[in-house]
């Protein structure tokens, strides 16, 4: 229907995602809105055993078959698309997720919908608009749709998941699972592998990020986690380059970590870093950026250059 | 294989940022090569290692930073390189998808990378666009590629690590997030010889326009430590105020 909210539902395993969680909470407050049904649609092995967890949607719609594996990305997208298709909801919410990112694009190119990506807020108020962050959360900006109809994709945080669990009808529907000719087979998912420190488990963490400039100022920042008793972790720059194996690294491709003491160094705090870390007890931060997004959830900050700091904290806690 | 890699220039992460009405101040703005894009570089380039066959590189922006990218990319062994335009204005991702898929259309290409996303593209994602564009399937946050006859078998990263692997028939778009190997390194030597090489075109076309449809109201910068406790002083008094603050937190 022209106002309901259809929400796609990410899994795994038998476990619907907290994202998924928060995307309900979100069309929740919209449905309020727009006076429409909360739609549920999740697609896959194993979908119908998970209706019974999806009770904060008015209604789920099911397409339960094997055919698809875990997750396709032209499966789920294609089978999800004509579910956009037939029941034409104003507003499709989907995470802004690995997963997420196959199914919005998808559905916005196939069905000629705006897509509102790495969006923090969507309001059904006055016309479709949004809150969106841009340069890896160093900008925010606020945008209209010039569309009756759009997808959003949703950053994590977004809304509380706890607020998606429930409050729903709950009324359950069974969908066509044919399903489309496929270019993509899946074949299997693997876990990652156990690296040397467990950096879950640590009560310190001293986190580097592109401000570390080079492979060689890594001795420095581990020299300072040594004397700290802390573990060395990295945001995904850092990773990438292949100076610190990809278990240290924290955030939404990486883990995700609650220590008691999380010192970010060097890190502006893209979101998608951020989404591993705001959960600690104690994050300080270090960036020569004031506006650095990254003192947003930072508990203390300084502004400064780090390789000023690094030193002089080593210094002070080995002298 | 024969390979397209999409390539765009993007705010360098690490300037700070200014506001002029609802877009950023782009003046003095330098750019660099998206980092995800360069990834797909690379994995286009061990790809062809692998195949054989060719790798071109497309790039849209501004200039004078995407003549740079386009000749690095050739010295780092990119068989050609095609510039859209030469000094074309910002255009959001819909805009930029529709001026690649009218740029690839016909190539005859197998396989068509791109970085997973840019920080800039608040309407979508540009690899995946263009594959809608193309028809063909897409794998966006592919962190490794396996060719095969016909199709490649590739990893996608789902979340924490946790990976999913498919085969894909080919011809398929893959937004690239970490390549199997770091972006190889190139000496400045090999990009002068590379300028000279006269293997990059400058394709003719028009200003590419906006196709998200949708307008922003409003650009703003987070407020300056927004929600931090910030330690005024030298690096001394911050040390001094994270000593108390470790001790506080029970770890000293």
């Amino acid at each position: 229907m022209a106002n309901d909210i259809l929400v796609f539902v990410e899994h795994l395993n038998g476990d619907i995602t907290d994202a998924t969680y928060e995307l309900l909470a979100t069309a929740r407050s919209l449905a309020a809105q727009t006076g429409g049904s909360v739609d549920a649609a999740v697609i896959g092995t194993g979908a119908s055993a998970l209706a019974d967890d999806l009770g904060g949607a008015d209604r789920i719609l099911v397409a339960d078959t094997d055919a698809l594996g875990a997750f396709n990305p032209q499966g789920h997208a294609e089978m999800f698309a004509s579910l956009v298709e037939t029941r034409q909801p104003a507003i499709t919410l989907v995470p802004y997720t690995s997963v997420g990112m196959d199914i919005g694009n998808h559905v916005a190119a196939t069905s000629g919908q705006p897509l509102v990506s790495y969006c923090l807020s969507v309001d059904a108020g006055d016309g479709l608009s949004g809150t969106c962050q841009l340069y890896s959360g160093k900008v925010q900006a606020d945008v209209q749709v010039e569309a009756d109809r759009a997808v959003f994709a949703m950053l994590a945080g977004a809304a509380s998941a706890d607020d998606g669990r429930s409050g729903g009808a709950a009324v359950i529907e069974n969908v066509d699972t044919a399903v489309p000719d496929l270019a993509i087979t899946f074949i299997g998912t693997a876990e990652p592998e156990a690296g040397d420190v467990d950096i879950t488990t640590e009560d310190i963490l001293v986190a580097i990020g592109r401000g570390i400039e080079s492979e060689d100022n890594i001795e420095e920042a581990q020299a300072l986690a040594d004397a700290l008793g802390a573990a060395l972790a990295a945001s995904r720059p850092i990773i990438d380059q292949g100076w610190l194996p990809k278990t240290r690294q924290v955030g939404k491709s990486g883990l995700s970590v609650k220590p008691k003491v999380y010192l970010a160094l060097g890190i502006s705090g893209a979101p998608e870093h951020l989404e591993g870390m705001r959960d600690s007890s104690t994050i300080i931060a270090v960036n020569s950026d004031p506006q650095a997004p990254i003192f947003g959830v930072a508990h203390y900050g300084w502004a400064g250059d780090l390789f000023d700091f690094i030193p002089e904290l080593t210094d002070r806690l080995e002298g | 294989m024969n390979i397209a890699v999409l390539l765009r220039a993007v705010p360098d992460p690490v300037e700070e940022l200014e506001i002029d009405g609802v877009d950023l101040d782009r003046d003095f703005l330098g750019y660099v090569l998206n980092e995800f894009d360069d990834h797909a570089l690379e994995e286009g380039l061990l790809i062809k290692e692998e195949t054989g066959g060719t790798v071109t590189v497309y790039a849209l922006g501004t200039a004078d930073e995407v003549e740079q990218m386009l000749h690095t990319a050739l010295a780092k062994g990119a068989d050609t390189a095609k510039m859209l335009g030469s000094d074309l204005d910002v255009v959001d991702a819909h805009g930029q998808a529709e001026t690649f898929v009218e740029a690839l259309t016909g190539g005859g290409f197998d396989l068509v990378l791109s970085g997973v996303q840019a920080s800039d593209e608040i309407d979508g994602q540009v690899a995946m666009l263009v594959a809608a564009g193309l028809g063909f399937p897409h794998v966006s946050v592919v962190v490794g590629t396996k060719p095969a006859d016909g199709s490649i078998r590739v990893t996608k990263e789902y979340w924490a690590g946790i990976t999913a692997d498919y085969d894909v028939a080919l011809p398929a778009v893959l937004g690239i997030q970490t390549a199997r190997e770091a972006p190889r390194y190139v000496a400045v030597a090999r990009i002068r010889q590379a300028q000279e090489s006269g293997n990059l075109e400058e394709l003719d076309i028009d200003q590419p326009e906006n196709g998200s449809r949708m307008t922003i109201t409003e650009m703003r910068l987070p407020e300056e430590g927004e929600g931090a406790e910030m330690i005024e002083g030298d690096e001394e008094a911050a040390v001094d105020r994270v000593l108390e603050l470790l001790q506080a937190a029970g770890v000293r």
